[in-house]
């Protein structure tokens, strides 16, 4: 049997003598080429996070790890802190997430579970092209239309009602503002989670809605059973839109008002640590401006990694569970 | 006792339906509440970039501020120069990386190459455009189109990778097993063979990443800068559509805030258009391999 196999393997004749270089020399090369590529990769992602720390070495340097928690930002007196960025960053993308999630959560059932055929394919369709207009365009939108609309429907209501009860919607109502940043991080996210649910329920096996239904479950109380079964993908689907959420730049820059000081209450303007970058690199005169601010950058770029990572690992341990039965 | 406990309650019958009736409720007008800014996003986007979409638009250099009148049409060739370098190292590299991975990788190294295309598909974009600053800018000294370039580049890599593995792993192994039994060579058989059987979800990909890396703005801010000029050469700054966009968006003259809204409209229309051919593509593509 062995000799038969190793007696396939002698050299054919025919064209691959006339042409050596493709059967051997060739196979070499392109797995060379496809393995530098494929190395290439790898070494771009540490490459990138390689620069940002020599980069912001300067920075971390003057102001050691109490750069996180000092919420001075004044270029002139060349005094950093990532306080205030951190902050608008955590509070405008927890905001959004408050309003994403639910939705997303709904529009993820109601594809899977509900929608049929073509309903289903063109609202799949219409919620992947949310996902696909560009940033820039939200912000176009967003301080033309949203803002606006958001001050004087929400923001200007919610202030002169409870404004003097509750710090969070405080007055004085802006235009720009957290809440502005929180409604179009939410738009913007919500096709992310709504996408990657609609995939981990799809990979909760039929036979387990079916069981519940032949139980005499009613419909809603088979898709709650299926939910909770895939739970933490869905959790992990969050998690990514989180991440999404975090380094979200031109949207939030052009709605979120651009003020580096921290306020209580969600009417008024913040920062995030993506949008002082866009804002203030150019700008950034002397070496220790630039370092601090690329130091913003390398913060943002661990919190968005750790998240990335978390959701990732979730996300495929429910695929690769119902995958392998 | 126990027949009675197995009659179930009417009140409590009653009870499951409405919730059943609830649910099904709220999860519909949750997706019905997800798709109202998409349609109000493209309503006020054709409502108000109509108007903007003049034959100066598209031919004529920006005007000084304050005057108005001017277009756009310096942007809207940088943008296709500044994506145009972008694809040239972006898809070539995308595509081999992503045979590696289906063809060559051992199970291990190519679960670590996915796992790392994920992640690089996570990164804020902005975070590319300081990579590309330091690695390009700084070394040159000044902003040009090479470095937003590089930036995108690094965007289009993991959307390429991804897309060109996914769809070679649906290419069936008897295909190369096929083409191998013949004596063809391997590299023969992936490049000829099982690539072409996947280049119609191959050209998704391609189109995928292109469309993003138009729309992108952050990370080409500060590394192709902006200009408002023709640009001579690619080592100096190079208008771009998007970031043009910006600009004018947030500047307070009611001409460009027009001339804004018909960019946005310009760049809406590419990356919808290429969506629309996406997605019949790809319907195509996956009834082919089911049959």
């Amino acid at each position: 049997m062995a000799a038969e196999v190793s007696s396939v393997r002698t050299e054919p004749q025919g064209r691959r003598f006339a042409f050596p270089w493709r059967g051997a020399v060739g196979n070499g090369v392109f797995f060379g080429l496809c393995l530098l590529a494929g190395i290439a990769v790898l070494v771009t992602l540490v490459a990138v996070i390689a620069q940002l720390v020599v980069e912001s070495r300067l920075s971390i340097e003057a102001f050691g790890i109490g750069f996180l928690t000092r919420s001075v930002w004044d270029p002139v007196a060349e005094q950093f802190g990532a306080l205030p960025f951190i902050y608008g960053t955590l509070v405008s993308s927890l905001l959004a997430l408050l309003l994403a999630v639910p939705l997303s959560l709904g529009a993820a059932v109601f594809l899977v579970e509900i929608a049929r055929g073509w309903v289903r394919s063109v609202l799949s369709f219409l919620i992947e092209a949310l996902a696909a207009v560009p940033s820039v365009v939200y912000g176009v939108w967003g301080i033309f239309v949203l803002v606006p609309w958001l001050l004087e429907h929400v923001s200007m209501p919610l202030a002169e009602t409870w404004g003097e009860a509750i710090p969070l919607v405080a007055p004085p109502a802006t235009g720009p503002s957290m809440l502005s940043a929180a409604v179009i991080l939410a738009i913007m996210v919500t096709p992310i989670i709504t996408s990657v649910a609609r995939d981990v329920l799809l990979a909760i096996p039929r036979s387990q809605r079916e069981a519940a239904l032949a139980l005499g479950s009613t419909r809603w109380e088979a898709i709650r059973t299926v939910v909770g079964t895939a739970r933490w993908g869905i959790f992990g689907a969050i998690i990514l839109g989180l991440g999404r959420a975090l380094g979200e730049t031109m949207a939030v820059t052009m709605v979120i008002g651009n003020d580096p000081s921290i306020h209580a209450s969600i009417l008024q303007p913040a920062y995030t640590l993506a949008s002082v970058i866009a804002n203030e690199f150019t700008e950034a005169t002397t070496p220790l401006y630039v370092s601090a601010l690329i130091e913003i950058g390398l913060v943002l770029l661990l919190t968005t990694l750790v998240v990335n990572i978390v959701a990732r690992l979730l996300v495929w341990s429910i695929a690769r569970r119902y995958s392998q039965q | 006792m126990n027949e009675r406990r197995l009659q179930p309650s009417p009140w409590v019958e009653r009870r499951r339906r409405i919730v059943n009736a609830l649910g099904h409720g709220a999860v519909a007008l949750a997706t019905a509440m997800v798709l109202v800014p998409l349609v109000a996003v493209i309503w006020y986007t054709l409502r108000e970039g109509i108007p903007g979409l003049t034959w100066d638009f598209f031919t004529q250099l920006p005007k000084p501020v304050g005057e108005p009148g001017g277009g756009m049409a310096n942007a809207i060739v940088g943008s296709g120069i500044v994506v145009g370098l972008a694809s040239i190292v972006a898809i070539p590299l995308g595509i081999l990386a992503g045979i590696f991975i289906s063809e060559y990788a051992s199970a291990r190294l190519a679960a670590a190459i996915r796992f790392v295309t994920e992640v690089m598909l996570g990164l804020p974009s902005i975070l590319l455009g300081i990579f590309a600053y330091a690695v390009v800018v700084k070394p040159m000294g000044h902003f040009s189109a090479y470095a937003g370039a590089v930036s995108l580049a690094i965007v289009m890599l993991p959307i390429v990778i991804k897309t060109t593995e996914e769809i070679l792993r649906l290419v069936p192994r008897h295909i190369r097993e096929a083409g191998l039994a013949l004596g063809i060579p391997q590299w023969v058989v992936v490049l000829r063979i099982v690539l072409r059987a996947a280049s119609r979800g191959i050209v998704t990909g391609i189109l995928l990443a292109v469309a993003r890396a138009a729309g992108e703005t952050a990370p080409l801010l500060f590394t192709a800068l902006n200009n408002r000029f023709w640009h001579t050469t690619l080592d100096q700054p190079i208008a771009t559509l998007p970031v043009q966009i910006f600009t004018y968006a947030v500047a307070p003259y009611e001409d460009w805030h027009r001339q804004a809204w018909a960019g946005a409209l310009v760049l809406i229309g590419l990356v919808l258009v290429l969506s629309i051919i996406l997605r019949l593509v790809v319907s195509r593509t996956h009834l082919e391999h089911e049959q």
